[in-house]
């Protein structure tokens, strides 16, 4: 017998006597009609108590919050897809990762920050979703370098996170992310910053 | 109302004037008690100990003995047994195979209540002072034990009474819901972790400056009180059920004694 | 597959690994119990996590009926386990994904060390994993000349420390900030000799320890949280970005699970995701989660493992008062909430699990009779904390008393003479099944009286009940029981209230 058979048959041995289960009651909170400006609201305060640094602007603004997050970068990446109108124009310090023509590990390790978009994020945990879209890369470039500036688009806010899950494609490698890295380790004490991003810098953008 | 009094084995045997308080409250109040002779014990040191063999005849024989009368409910100043009543018995019924015994359990079961679900739930207690005539000018802490605040979710039922005792001096007590560490044979099985339990317990309980902890189960009172008196402390423990009997006529000590009079003749 | 086999009971086969205990657990415990500053810590530790835990989940107006969705989710999955593991297995190849079935920990360990050794590599980093805690692994490839390179910071610490994991969620749990640092400074290559214990600074010295670790490391060992079975998802919650670096730089990935990880589907993950960082870290959400889906050309791992595994957990699943044990997500709550955890710390436990759910498990996956487990689930008093904090609601207290049954059942067939305790529950069997027994007995109360002196305390007692004495006393018995008392001195009073409930 193979080990996959040999497995399969204990379990239906060990379930010989096992009660037929019940139905699985849903009577969680499942949608929200929070307003936009509450939804901003939330979603600042949960990111801000991560330690992380929010702007909140319109889209005009954009492309110079951008640069000013930036602004300390000697280099940083961008994902293929990202909408070029929102960066600085023609700036050397800009590398951007595409498909066939990708950073490698140590290219991306010598860089000092990523500018990416996200898919989803969820007001009441502070969670951002990144999808793997073009506009948001391969899952390294928002991981090596130090520093994360991620914008996310007014639209792609939820509630909760039942909400942000229909919004998901499961099957696409996903990240979520809620604030910069962190540790409780020591004592359980959480310290923020370990082996992901140790800034992370998110431009909620009104309009978007 | 007829009120079946279940006495629980430790207050039988080594604290009867718990019971007594009981009894003295429920008739104060216009009640009728009734004691079934046949009871003994609600079989949970079995239980808990593993020892299911044994503990069958001790379950059956309350039930037995808590069907064979007619009553409108039964109490047991007792968290903990109320609790093993309530929801060991079921579940020992179906584990030796006993669906008979099972049914009859939970029937038992559904007619049980601890004293202060008794008191706040069915009779409408509110005010120990106004409606008992409880009278205790102590300082008192409280300690609510871990299965009558986790198993039967009594909340503040008991300590709500406690503070509408009239005279009473009331103290938070720190760290209320940490168990006090006896836990029936685990503080004769895992003794050093359940002394460690007791020593912080103890601590807290000094902290407050009371001259007693009350409680509503006999077996932890007792396992704290051997603690503090082990210690030489002058802090005691008693059963809510006496704070609550205590009355100015006939008041009762911070260790328990039945007052009679102002010269405080046992 | 064929279900052959089915109506046919076979045996349960017990797991093997970091799961059976050698010494007592009162001995452990004793043990333990004397390291006031391994005390001290975890007072420190487990008091800050539960007010965290507590404020964050005092916020969601919803915590009682997503503990009733998991709850009743866990035992779906395990009623529907062999259909969910062949639909997730059927979904994960699909998309690139190579799986592998392990019956034991050493199956499953040698699976592993063979996916290695085909990438021509001795070196490999690993995310925190439960599973492969439990199976012993970095020891195994280590006789096998690969060295594995713990990246959770906890980890790091233990592994640096050649220590014993004590916690499931934070292995250092027992070491404090300063004894970390020195332990940093005796065993980091090239840390700053000037270390100071601030945590943050701790946490930089790991993260330039491991850095070059993971840019360059070819293949990655991870566990997983949960196993979506209609997508053939896979996702780890972590914090640190180890997880991130782990499942995302090297060409290859082996993950090692439990075969009870299984979930139906992502509706059922949005339930998991709001009970276990709440429950866990006391955080609303952890600071990163990672899910993937076999593989994804250009992104991550190209060579993608997943080792599922049994070790026990069917002989867990056979016992019906126990198989909810199985439902356990990891959270570490149950420990964080227990007084005896709290006072004993994770080691006396002897298990890869400790705490109220390791003293369930461990006996549930070993058997009730493998050496010295019998002894984990008397480590409780009962108090039922875990009960309350379990984000999945197992009723472990009822488990743990179940398993004092199997274990006072398993040594009744044994030729030897009665235990103390067994002659005192006979005794009390006999005592307590009858009004008239005890009645009986109660008139020697006087005795007890007598026994106790002028001061009317008990201070010693022969035998188990000396471990009552050992810190406290008994008061003297009244010389009448309640019972003797109603007999012959109480009035009877009619009813005179006609209220009725």
């Amino acid at each position: 017998m193979s080990a996959k058979e040999e497995i399969l048959s204990r379990i239906t041995s060990a379930l010989r006597d096992a009660p037929a289960p019940g139905p699985v009651p849903r009577e969680y909170r499942m949608s929200s009609d929070m307003p936009e400006v509450e939804l901003i609201e939330l979603l600042v305060d949960r990111l801000e108590d991560y330690k992380a640094h929010v702007d909140v602007v319109d889209v005009p603004q954009l492309p110079a919050t951008i640069a000013e997050r930036l602004k300390d970068a000697t280099s940083y990446v961008v994902p293929h897809g990202i909408d070029t109108t929102w960066l600085p124009a023609d700036d050397a310090r800009r590398r951007i990762d595409a498909p066939g023509a990708v950073l490698s590990v140590t290219e991306l390790d010598g860089t000092d920050a990523v500018l990416t978009s996200s898919a989803v994020s969820i007001a009441e945990s502070g969670t951002i979703v990144l999808d793997g879209s073009g506009d948001q890369g391969r899952r390294a470039i928002s991981l090596v370098p130090d520093h994360h500036v991620c914008v996310v688009p007014v639209s792609s806010i939820v509630r909760l996170l039942p909400e942000a899950m229909a919004r998901m494609d499961i099957t696409c490698p996903l990240t979520w992310i809620s604030g910069p890295s962190a540790t409780s380790d020591i004592e359980l004490e959480r310290v923020e910053g370990v082996h992901g991003p140790r800034q992370l810098d998110v431009i909620i953008v009104k309009g978007l | 109302m007829k009120i079946a009094l279940f006495a629980t084995c430790i207050v039988d045997a080594m604290y009867p004037q718990t019971a007594r308080a009981t009894v003295k409250i429920l008739e104060r109040l216009g009640h009728e008690v009734i004691f079934p002779s046949g009871q003994a014990c609600c079989g949970q040191m079995h239980i808990n100990s593993g020892y299911m063999d044994e503990a069958l005849p001790v379950v059956t024989n309350h039930v037995n003995a808590f069907e064979s009368v007619a009553y409108d409910v039964a109490v047991a100043p007792s968290g903990s047994c109320v609790a093993s009543v309530k929801h060991q018995h079921p579940v020992l019924a179906e584990r030796c195979g006993d669906a008979a015994l099972k049914a009859r359990a939970e029937a038992v079961g559904a007619k049980t209540y601890e004293l202060s679900q008794l008191l706040v739930d069915v009779l409408g207690i509110t005010n120990a002072a106004e409606q008992l005539g409880s009278h205790f000018p102590h300082k008192v802490t409280y300690h609510p034990s871990c299965h009558g605040m986790r198993s039967l979710k009594l909340g503040d039922r008991q300590l709500d009474l406690l503070k509408s005792v009239g005279g009473i001096e009331f103290a938070d007590l720190p760290e209320a819901d940490q168990c006090c560490g006896f836990g029936g044979t685990f503080s004769l099985k895992n003794a050093d972790v359940s002394s460690a339990m007791l020593d912080d317990k103890a601590r807290n309980i000094e902290s407050t400056g009371a001259s007693l902890c009350a409680g509503g189960d006999a077996s932890c009172l007792m396992h704290i009180g051997g603690g503090l008196s082990r210690t030489k402390s002058d802090t005691t423990t008693l059963h809510f059920a006496e704070i609550l009997a205590s009355t100015i006529t006939e008041p009762v000590s911070v260790t328990g004694d039945i007052l009679v009079g102002k010269a405080g003749v046992r | 597959m064929s279900n052959v086999f089915m109506g046919m009971p076979t045996l349960p086969v017990f797991g093997d690994g970091n799961l059976h205990i050698e010494e007592t657990f009162p001995t452990a415990a004793h043990r333990e119990l004397g390291n006031t500053q391994m005390r001290a810590n975890l007072r420190h530790a487990t008091h800050t996590i539960r007010d965290k835990r507590l404020k964050v989940v005092a916020e969601l107006p919803d915590w009682e009926e997503l503990r009733d969705a998991g709850s009743a989710t866990k035992n779906l999955v395990m009623a529907n386990l062999p259909a969910l593991l062949e639909e997730f297995e059927k979904n994960f190849t699909a998309r690139g994904g190579i799986i592998h079935w392990a019956r034991d920990a050493h199956e499953a360990n040698s699976i592993v060390a063979g996916l290695i050794k085909e990438q021509n590599t001795t070196e490999v980093v690993k995310v925190k994993s439960m599973a492969t805690q439990e199976i012993g692994l970095n020891e195994y490839l280590e006789e096998q000349g690969i060295s594995a390179f713990e990246t959770d910071l906890a980890e790091l610490i233990v592994q640096l420390g050649h220590d014993k994991p004590s916690h499931i969620l934070v292995p250092a749990i027992h070491k404090n900030r300063t004894e970390v640092r020195d332990i940093f400074l005796a065993e980091m290559p090239n840390v700053d000799p000037n270390l100071t214990d601030e945590p943050r600074l701790l946490a930089m010295a790991a993260r330039e320890h491991l850095r070059r670790k993971f840019l360059s490391a070819k293949v990655a060992i991870s566990g997983a949280n949960f196993a979506l079975a209609d997508s053939g998802t896979l996702a780890v919650v972590e914090s640190e970005g180890n997880g991130r670096m782990c499942l995302t730089l090297p060409e290859t990935l082996i993950t090692v699970m439990g075969i009870e990880k299984l979930l139906p589907g992502k509706e059922d993950l949005e339930v998991f995701m709001q009970l276990l960082p709440r429950s866990s870290t006391g955080e609303r959400m952890n600071p990163y989660t990672s899910l993937w889906t076999g593989v994804t050309e250009g992104d991550g791992p190209q060579n993608v493992h997943l080792v599922l595994m049994d070790n026990g957990r069917t002989a867990a699943l056979a016992d019906k008062y126990g198989r909810t044990a199985l439902n356990c997500i990891r959270c570490s709550a149950c420990m964080n909430v227990c007084p005896v955890y709290e006072r004993t710390g994770g080691h006396a436990y002897g298990s890869t699990y400790p705490g109220p759910i390791g003293a369930i498990l461990t006996p549930l996956l070993t058997g009730i009779t493998s050496e010295e487990n019998s002894t984990l689930p008397y480590a409780s008093s009962l108090c039922g904390a875990c009960y309350d904090a379990c984000p999945v609601k197992i009723n472990i207290p009822e488990i743990l008393v179940h398993l004092r049954g199997e274990d006072v059942d398993s040594k009744r067939g044994e030729k030897k003479l009665p235990s103390q305790m067994d002659l005192m529950m006979k005794g009390g069997s006999w005592a307590f099944s009858s009004g008239k027994h005890l009645g009986l007995l109660e008139k020697g109360l006087p005795l007890g009286k007598l026994a106790a002196g002028r001061d009317k305390k008990i201070k010693a007692l022969p035998g188990i009940a000396a471990g009552w004495t050992q810190s406290r006393d008994i008061p003297a018995p009244p010389s009448q029981s309640f019972r003797d008392w109603w007999k012959k001195d109480h009035t009877p009073v009619a009813a005179t209230n006609k209220q009725e409930k």
